[in-house]
């Protein structure tokens, strides 16, 4: 996912010079090529990201369409200050990209799992929330960020997540995604954690229960049609590698309260804020809550007591 | 020039008494110790218009001292910015004119407030200009208090890593932030030797004193790789003598009584 976001924001920057990547000494081995090739469009403001993300701002209100690069929540909540006073106050045209959201950095401690953050910049005004689940929707991240001005979050995975859709087609990412049919319940989700709910899907598919599954990339501003357009007597299953408080799920909730739709929501994130267990992002997911068998026992229970 | 500026720092400083008492707000202190430097920028040596304030080669005066509003509002308006009557409004309800800069107000660039933005901001307008070619300088007027922020010093090394010489920076250096000197709160000195240690050139001035300024601003202007910070030695307070060095009026609003001997004292000072 991080590699495919940086070769499309490199091709595009190639072709225009306002694209301006700034890291945050992070991005070995990810961001050299644009380094090299594209230097007067490229800045290492070194390890300080409040300052970094002002500037940044500073940038983007001299003409420049400015990229954020850093990890984890060194780019978010670090600065969360000047991301709000300098870039959405001034409704200014920078992109904050973030890798290894939810639980990617799983055995680099909590201080580098990324769990609160789609609460916290969703809470941020202008700001737009993109979580892509596969390198295919992180290619067409980049394309939603060059047309929609003023600030975005992009909260991409690491590397190697498995591939749910087919290249080939052209997406618009401010839409949900259906990533597998089905008749029993819908199960949404946001972000990488989607590869576990198609592969707990096939998994259900055998035991004769049949989940839709929808890759939701943009949660702010929120879908609100496509929620409206879901069969009614379906109940809906959120999953999020977030904690629960203002994520994912519920950005869900809200939505059907505001749209004063009736629906069964059942709502799966990690069940502890702090985990002070290492290991990686699948023994992790298993321990709090959001891997396989968890989204599995969640749909049966779901199927059992129906929609509304 | 410098006549020019000494009228509008007088006519500001009556102003900004006046919006402090009927608003009964906060940063008189503040505001009487930065308008002779706002002045002095806003009435030449900064390439700034009240007619141009969307020109995009225009320098860049950066108020990072947002709790100055009333002084910076009141130069701007004496300046031509806005009609001075925005002014009998300032801290009211609906009001454009709040009690931190905002950059819905003409002639601000930066809304301000937190303390800490305004350099680091800053610094990414002069790498743009840098890297445009454009010969706007960009001015960050800073207080000292703001200088126990890290963003202040993380800023400081971007600029001078990156030879933003286009970047000045205006300490009001009036020695007292919010709740005592600073040099009780967290010593800044050797303050010019930090600047300097941070790869800075570094200018100290008498910060009331429109000559010094303005020759300190020209001095900063020549090319150079080096950003330039001018540390200005400022009273809090100046001007009206029971508000001078006090730490006191930096929260306190003027009474009505208040207001009255402060503007019998800027009146004589006026003549």
């Amino acid at each position: 996912m991080r590699d495919a976001f940086i070769w499309e924001l490199t091709r595009r920057a190639r072709k225009d010079p306002r694209i301006t990547l700034v890291v945050g000494d992070l991005g070995y081995g990810v961001v050299d090529e644009f380094a090299a090739d594209l230097p007067g469009q490229f800045v290492n403001a070194g390890v300080s990201e409040q300052a970094m993300m002002s500037m940044a701002a500073g940038l983007s209100a001299s003409g420049y369409q400015v990229f954020v690069y850093s990890i984890a929540n060194f780019p978010t909540l670090r600065c969360l200050e000047q991301i709000r006073n300098d870039v959405a106050y001034n409704n200014l045209d920078v992109t904050i990209v973030s890798v290894g959201a939810g639980l990617a950095y799983g055995n680099l401690g909590y201080t580098h799992h990324a769990v609160e953050d789609i609460s916290i910049m969703r809470a941020i005004p202008n700001m737009r929330v993109i979580c892509p689940s596969d390198p295919v929707e992180a290619i067409a991240s980049v394309q939603a960020c060059v047309i929609n001005p003023g600030p975005k979050y992009v909260r991409l995975g690491k590397n190697g997540e498995p591939r749910l859709h087919d290249e080939a087609k052209v997406m618009d990412v401010g839409e949900p995604l259906l990533v597998r049919e089905g008749s029993d319940l819908v199960i949404a989700a946001t972000g990488a954690i989607v590869g576990e709910c198609l592969q707990a899907a096939h998994d259900l598919a055998e035991e004769g229960v049949s989940p839709q599954v929808w890759s939701v990339p943009t949660i702010k501003p929120f879908p609100q049609a496509w929620l409206a357009r879901l069969d009614g007597a379906l109940p809906i299953l959120t999953v999020e590698e977030h904690v629960r408080e203002g994520g994912f799920g519920s950005a869900v909730l809200e939505a059907v309260h505001d749209g004063g739709l009736v629906r069964r929501v059942h709502r799966l994130s990690l069940s502890s804020a702090v985990s002070t267990q290492l290991g990686g992002a699948a023994y992790l997911r298993q321990l709090l809550g959001v891997s396989g068998s968890a989204i599995r026992d969640a749909a049966r229970r779901l199927r059992t007591f129906g929609g509304c | 020039m410098t006549h020019a500026s000494e009228y509008l720092a007088r006519r500001s400083r009556i102003r900004a008494v006046e919006m402090c008492s009927q608003a009964r707000a906060a940063h008189i202190g503040s505001s009487l110790s930065v308008i002779d430097i706002l002045s002095v920028l806003y009435c030449g040596e900064a390439r700034v218009s009240p007619t141009q304030i969307d020109h995009p080669d225009r320098d860049c005066v950066i108020v990072s001292k947002g709790h100055a509003a009333a002084g910076t509002y009141a130069v701007l308006a004496e300046a031509g910015y806005f009609p001075p009557e925005w002014l009998d409004s300032y801290g009211m309800d609906g009001s454009l004119l709040g009690g931190h800069v905002t950059n819905s107000v003409p002639g601000v660039e930066l809304s301000t407030g937190s303390l800490g933005h305004g350099l680091p901001f800053g610094t990414g307008l002069a790498l743009a200009a840098q890297r445009q070619g454009s010969d706007r300088q960009v001015y960050v007027v800073m207080s000292d208090g703001e200088c126990d922020e890290g963003t202040t010093w993380e800023a400081a090394l971007f600029a001078a890593h990156h030879n933003l010489g286009n970047v000045t920076v205006l300490v009001d250096r009036n020695g007292i932030q919010s709740l005592a000197a600073t040099e009780e709160t967290l010593r800044l000195e050797p303050f010019g030797d930090k600047w300097r240690a941070f790869g800075w050139r570094v200018i100290e001035v008498d910060g009331h004193d429109h000559v010094q300024l303005a020759s300190a601003l020209h001095e900063a202007s020549l090319p150079d790789e080096a950003p330039t910070a001018i540390i200005c030695r400022t009273i809090k307070g100046k001007g009206v003598s029971f508000m001078e060095n006090t730490v006191v009026w930096h929260y306190r609003p003027p009474t009505g009584e208040d207001m009255q001997l402060a503007l019998i004292e800027l009146a004589d000072g006026a003549r």
